[in-house]
């Protein structure tokens, strides 16, 4: 993507945001609220509109994608779920609408560990479990692209580690992973790539390691990095 | 078509949607017959309740007037004069019929003298034709002539008996043989009515008008036998006459009074019947209902985000409302078939078992009730998907829906005849015009408004003024959508 730029009335949201994503490497999208993130996923994915600058995937339009969660596999926000769905149905519903098989809801629902609560209503579960939902939508296309907006949110120590190792080996197998997160130790440990953005713009972008190596740890590069782009912070914590 | 299927499995997978969806269609028919059963006819007449009088074509007919009459055997020709017609009903008439039978609901042809509409020519009860205009100064004395050849009557009309105008012929049905034909007399109802909100209440009164017949000549195979007066009409009093008669006049003319219509039944207070939309009022439960669904399955989305997902997975937007609009409107309208077709029959049942007067209708105009109410609400619960999209929250959508589609169909049964009629010109209410199954006859002057199940538009007309409405909120949806951040 280059040179997003979005404003919500009197608020710029992006300004000027320009970074690319690299397949076989978990990217980590870090900033503090308010900096553009799901913003950033959003126009993305054609739901928002900017005012100047564009966003490809594998070189094309979102909106311009033939069943485009064949290409692009996204959680923006696991709470997205009618309660009275099942999570079975929920993934049924989005497989007809790319031309999916059946038999590959039932594998993702088996590969996020929801093949038991599968026929269940969704209002019933955990914010782990859908989570786990959210990601089994991401993955229902096989997609080369996954991006992924706070998925370890509400996750268990369990399901943070089984979403990390599967978010790496699905990296090493080649796709692009981009997860935003909050959780500066889990990206530190998962990611390969890091991308900071504050006020709708990068800040950095960079391997982990550079950042490691001049920072010591990912959260003093954050912190570091944010100073001057938060919004609000308690007095004594920068 | 994958995204019609996408939406359907949505639809389907919520049980609460599903549910009311089908609690829509039992709620159509239990309230319409609950509806069915509150129409009770109670009569404390000796004879009981009277029955209904159907015409040759099928028709719910009125067959009451006063008739001094011969048999007529093979063809014959009826002249005659008349001299005077007194009442006060525009349409009481005087002049010569023939009639297969004076079994009420016989067919017939005649040739009269309406107190206010000149000379006519109307047979088996639907059908009028207009005579010759009156000149300046009308001539008080008319001649009428009624031809008789096979099963085939002409009537002519004269203003002085030597120049005459054919008006009309008409082929009677089981008229064969032997025919009755003479001279009648008939006088309609008044209706002395006050309309209320949701109420009209006054009296409808029988009147009497009295005309004098000369110079009478018979020509052709008339079987030896006397002219002989008689009341024709149904024993019971299904329609209120006054009692006729007839009487020789000191200058050789034939005074007859007569009472009733020779005329098809109306609808509303000023009928004795009821109409098969009365089968089909549990249709505004329903319609309410669908409402609150077609509303629902945009807005839920827009409150959990869903929308984000939906519009992902299929970018082009439009496709989306489409197929949303297909799937509410497609299922709605399965539903509502089923039961506005149970409603029709269960409903027909119980009004028969209370005895009401319902009015016969063919089974194309049964068929387009029941399709058409269906469609009324189908496409009422696309325009709610519609308003959802464009407000995006539950409360307004659905304020606006019903402001929009319920409101006018309860006012319309409260405000003025005007104002009633306008609002079912300009408002998605007017698609109610597809349950009317009488037609309006200007030769029968009763009030055609709508609470008398008149309406003001054509019944295909009326549902496409409903359509409109839905064409156009789904634009504004779709426009909408595709522009809007989602």
């Amino acid at each position: 993507m280059a040179g997003l730029r979005k404003r919500f009335g009197a608020t710029p949201a992006l300004d000027g945001m320009s970074f690319t994503v690299r397949s076989g490497v978990v990217t980590g999208f870090v900033g503090p609220n308010g900096a553009g993130k799901s913003t950033t996923l959003r126009v993305v994915l054609g739901l928002d509109t900017p005012d100047a600058g564009w966003a490809l995937v594998s070189g094309r339009a979102y909106r311009t994608l033939h069943r485009p969660l064949c290409h692009v596999g996204s959680l923006l926000d696991a709470g997205a779920l009618e309660p009275g769905r099942s999570a079975r149905n929920h993934l049924l519903w989005l497989a007809r609408t790319q031309g999916i098989a059946t038999r590959r809801v039932e594998e993702v629902l088996e590969l996020v560990g929801l093949a038991a609560a599968a026929r269940r209503k969704a209002g019933g579960y955990s914010l782990g479990m859908r989570q786990r939902l959210g990601i089994a939508a991401a993955l229902l296309g096989d997609p080369p692209v996954l991006l992924l907006d706070e998925p370890f949110n509400g996750m268990d120590p369990d399901g943070i580690i089984w979403a990390r190792s599967l978010l790496r080996s699905l990296a090493a197998e080649g796709r692009v992973v981009l997860v935003s997160s909050h959780l500066m130790g889990e990206v530190q440990e998962m990611a390969d790539h890091v991308v900071v953005a504050g006020r709708g713009k990068v800040i950095a972008d960079a391997p982990l390691e550079d950042l490691l190596a001049r920072h010591g740890t990912l959260e003093a590069a954050y912190l570091r990095l944010t100073r001057d782009q938060v919004e609000f912070r308690a007095g004594g914590a920068a | 078509m994958s995204v019609v299927r996408a939406e359907w499995i949505k639809l389907r997978s919520v049980r609460g949607r599903l549910i009311a969806l089908i609690a829509a269609a039992v709620a159509m028919v239990v309230f319409s017959v609950f509806s069915a059963a509150g129409e009770r006819r109670h009569c404390s007449g000796p004879t009981g309740c009277p029955s209904l009088v159907v015409g040759p074509g099928g028709q719910a007919v009125v067959d009451s007037y006063e008739f001094v009459d011969r048999p007529l055997a093979g063809d014959g020709t009826l002249t005659v004069r008349v001299s005077s017609l007194a009442g006060a009903q525009p349409w009481a008439k005087a002049g010569l019929l023939i009639t297969a039978s004076t079994e009420p609901g016989s067919s017939y042809a005649a040739v009269m003298v309406a107190a206010g509409h000149g000379v006519r020519f109307q047979y088996d009860y639907t059908h009028d034709v207009s005579g010759p205009q009156d000149p300046p100064g009308a001539p008080a004395a008319r001649w009428l002539r009624l031809v008789r050849a096979g099963d085939t009557v002409t009537g002519y009309a004269s203003a002085d008996g030597s120049a005459w105008t054919r008006i009309g012929a008409a082929r009677l049905s089981g008229a064969a043989g032997v025919v009755r034909a003479g001279m009648f007399v008939t006088s309609p109802q008044n209706a002395d009515l006050t309309e209320h909100p949701f109420v009209t209440s006054g009296a409808v009164l029988p009147t009497l008008a009295t005309a004098a017949f000369s110079d009478l000549t018979a020509d052709g195979a008339w079987p030896a036998a006397n002219w002989t007066g008689r009341t024709v009409g149904p024993p019971d009093d299904s329609y209120p006459v006054l009692t006729g008669g007839s009487q020789r006049l000191g200058d050789g003319s034939l005074q007859i009074s007569g009472s009733g219509d020779i005329a098809p039944a109306v609808g509303g207070v000023e009928g004795t019947g009821v109409t098969i939309d009365h089968t089909l009022a549990g249709g505004f439960v329903a319609l309410i209902l669908v409402i609150a669904v077609g509303t629902l399955s945009a807005t839920s989305e827009y409150r959990r985000g869903l929308i984000r997902t939906t519009l992902a997975a299929t970018p082009r937007r439009g496709r989306v409302l489409a197929a949303k609009a297909v799937v509410i409107g497609g299922s709605t309208f399965l539903l509502m078939v089923s039961a506005a077709a149970l409603s029709l029959v269960l409903g027909k049942r119980v009004l028969l078992a209370n005895h009401d007067l319902l009015y016969p209708a063919t089974v194309a105009a049964q068929a387009r009730v029941v399709v058409g109410t269906a469609g009324l609400i189908a496409v009422a619960a696309v325009v709610a998907l519609a308003l959802g999209v464009v407000f995006r929250r539950s409360g307004a959508a659905i304020t606006v829906a019903v402001v929009a589609i319920v409101l006018p169909y309860i006012l319309f049964q409260a405000l003025p005849t005007g104002a009633s009629e306008w609002l079912l010109r300009v408002t998605p209410t007017a698609a109610l015009a597809i349950q009317q199954t009488l037609p309006v006859y200007r030769q029968v002057a009763i009030g055609y408004t709508p609470v008398n199940g008149y309406y003001p538009l054509a019944p295909w007309a009326g549902f496409a003024v409903l359509c409109t409405y839905g064409v156009a909120t789904l634009a504004l949806a779709a426009w909408l959508l595709g522009r809007r951040d989602a």
